[in-house]
């Protein structure tokens, strides 16, 4: 079967977001292996730099516009995408794992009487089949799928794809197609942004702590570490449980499951569910008093020491290098 | 007010998971079950909106003959009745969703409460594909939700905040940590859940698109090295983060 791919790009405040490349990246590679084509669009008011997506692959870029997109409207932007899927032929849908795209890629399956695959870390394409795998049991399992249908809608988990600017400084071309009878049956009305925070689960280092750091007012080390590497800042359950930190930030099996370059696990001893969470991470620092502890099981690095006073040191040092 | 709540039976969180010799299931042996986390949230939820303009919560569980133990756990916290739609092994989400959506159309729910993702095969599909075959509303990842009139302002958890979604009845909300503080069963309720009916029906799941080809286990990874045992061994550690890793 040959691929006609539709790469959905996601934008907020009219700019594309970093996820959006890593689709468009995947796309072009599935396009070349299978022989197939793709090409990318984009539900929103405007977007400033639609055409950037060409420095990754993307040909041409289709904004799909009405004036009510400037907000996130889920329902508005999947039917958008459906239909122009529909017009179109497209038998392959591939979106962001992104808050947006799960929240969308169920209602453009069903729409479209698609088969679904969310959440892969791996796609392939084998016998002109697409396998993905994909974490289960927050990461304690792996699942690979088929999917059988004609028409098939994936999701890829954010920072496991690379983004590969395959023709520096090409634009692609931006067209722009009306949404005349948007379905806007929910609106979003306001965003209310953590103030300056980075979310954990689009962080290429995260920074996390746990019960040893003894109480809140402690979290400031993990937090001046994290300003120092320009990281997230995580948080173990215990912690989140214990009201030191909001829900947000915890990773593991009841929060958020993260792969980022980089996760320095602070006075985190490393219960099941946490490293379910995280030890998908390409490298994993842990710092701990506790050299028995189930961190350094999955550690690339580990310090056996004291979080209050090898942390201090370590954001030092960084800064240093920083500087 | 009548409200549906879709919940699910799922490994408990501190499960060591091991593939089963068909690779298509975990080893069940030694592995006890509890009602999704997340679910806990939705129902809590059901109860208060019940509490507040009365109705009726009933409670829908797909699944194995074991589900009724997580559908009398959520009769014990207050929910009216039960109904059990019987599975057999492997379902993928968009069938689940229709089984359920056929569920809660002959019931007129116009409220239906989900857990935002079950623990077990961490999807995140079945309460927006729900909503797009019922053609209700939908907020997932809810953290906040008030119902005036046929109104819903929800609040959702998205990167780096949340938004405020507006939509109205009927509607599905899928739940997140932190929406409410869900409450423990009472003697009281676990004694008349034993008494409140769970229907049983197959589970019409209509059309299968997806194929679980295997479960498999991650990679071990190799055990890192342990490099010190206080700050003295912190410029080794950035050296290695900056020539080895090369991530900072």
């Amino acid at each position: 079967m040959s691929l006609k791919i539709l790469a959905v790009l996601e934008q907020r405040d009219s700019k594309l977001k970093k996820s959006s490349f890593e689709v468009i990246s995947k796309a072009a590679e599935l396009a070349s292996l299978s022989g197939g084509s793709f090409e990318a669009v984009v539900a929103a008011s405007s977007v400033e730099d639609a055409a950037k997506a060409g420095e990754y692959g993307a040909a041409k870029v289709t904004v799909l516009s009405n004036a009510a997109f400037a907000l996130p409207c889920s329902s508005g932007y999947a039917k958008a995408v459906a239909d122009y899927a529909k017009a179109s032929g497209a038998n392959v849908l591939l979106l962001s794992n992104t808050a947006m795209g799960k929240d969308i890629a169920p209602r453009i399956a069903v729409k479209l009487d698609a088969g679904i695959m969310v959440d892969a870390v791996a796609l392939g394409y084998e016998g002109g089949d697409l396998i993905a795998t994909r974490p289960v049991f927050a990461g304690k399992a792996l699942q690979e799928v088929k999917l059988t249908s004609e028409v098939k809608v994936i999701t890829l988990r954010p920072n496991v794809f690379k983004a590969k600017v395959s023709s520096p400084g090409a634009s692609a071309e931006v067209l722009s197609s009306a949404v005349d009878s948007p379905d806007l049956k929910e609106r979003v009305t306001e965003i209310k942004k953590s103030e300056g925070k980075l979310d954990v689960a689009e962080a290429d280092i995260i920074v996390s702590g746990g019960r040893g750091l003894k109480e809140a007012g402690n979290f400031n080390l993990v937090e001046d570490l994290a300003d120092a590497l320009g990281a997230a800042v995580g948080a173990s359950r215990a912690v989140v449980d214990a009201g030191w930190r909001p829900h947000g930030e915890q990773v593991g099996q009841t929060g958020k499951t993260v792969s980022p370059s980089l996760y320095v696990a602070c006075g985190i001893s490393g219960a099941i569910q946490h490293l379910a969470g995280m030890s998908s991470s390409k490298y994993i620092v842990a710092i701990n008093k506790d050299k028995d502890a189930p961190i350094f099981q999955v550690a690339d690095y580990g310090i056996a020491g004291d979080v209050f006073e090898v942390l201090p040191a370590l954001t030092a040092e960084i800064k240093k290098i920083k500087s | 007010m009548n409200i549906a709540v879709c919940v699910s039976h799922v490994p408990d969180t501190t499960t060591k998971i091991r593939i089963a010799a068909d690779k298509q299931n975990i080893e069940q042996q030694g592995v006890s079950y509890i009602l999704n986390p997340y679910d806990e949230f939705a129902i809590e939820e059901a109860l208060k909106l019940k509490e507040k303009n009365g109705g009726e919560v009933v409670v829908i569980s797909a699944g194995g003959e074991t589900s009724k133990e997580t559908i009398r756990k959520a009769l014990a916290m207050g929910a009216d009745r039960g109904v059990l739609l019987k599975t057999n092994g492997f379902v993928d989400s968009i069938s689940l969703a229709k089984a359920l959506a056929e569920e809660i159309k002959s019931n007129g729910s116009e409220i239906v409460l989900m857990g935002k993702q079950s623990i077990d095969y961490d999807n995140s599909i079945t309460a927006q594909a729900a909503a797009e075959i019922l053609g209700y509303g939908c907020v997932t990842v809810c953290v906040d939700l008030k119902i005036d009139g046929t109104k819903v302002i929800a609040e959702r958890e998205i990167e780096g905040g949340r938004e405020v979604v507006e939509t109205s009845l009927p509607v599905v909300i899928s739940a997140q940590k932190g929406l409410n503080n869900p409450r423990y069963p009472a003697i009281k309720g676990i004694m008349e859940a034993k008494r409140k009916p769970i229907a049983e029906k197959d589970a019409a799941l209509g059309k299968v698109h997806t194929v679980l080809s295997e479960l498999k286990l991650p990679s071990a990874k190799n055990p890192g090295r342990i490099i010190g045992t206080d700050s003295s061994a912190v410029p080794e550690l950035v050296r290695l983060l900056r020539e080895e890793a090369k991530v900072i």
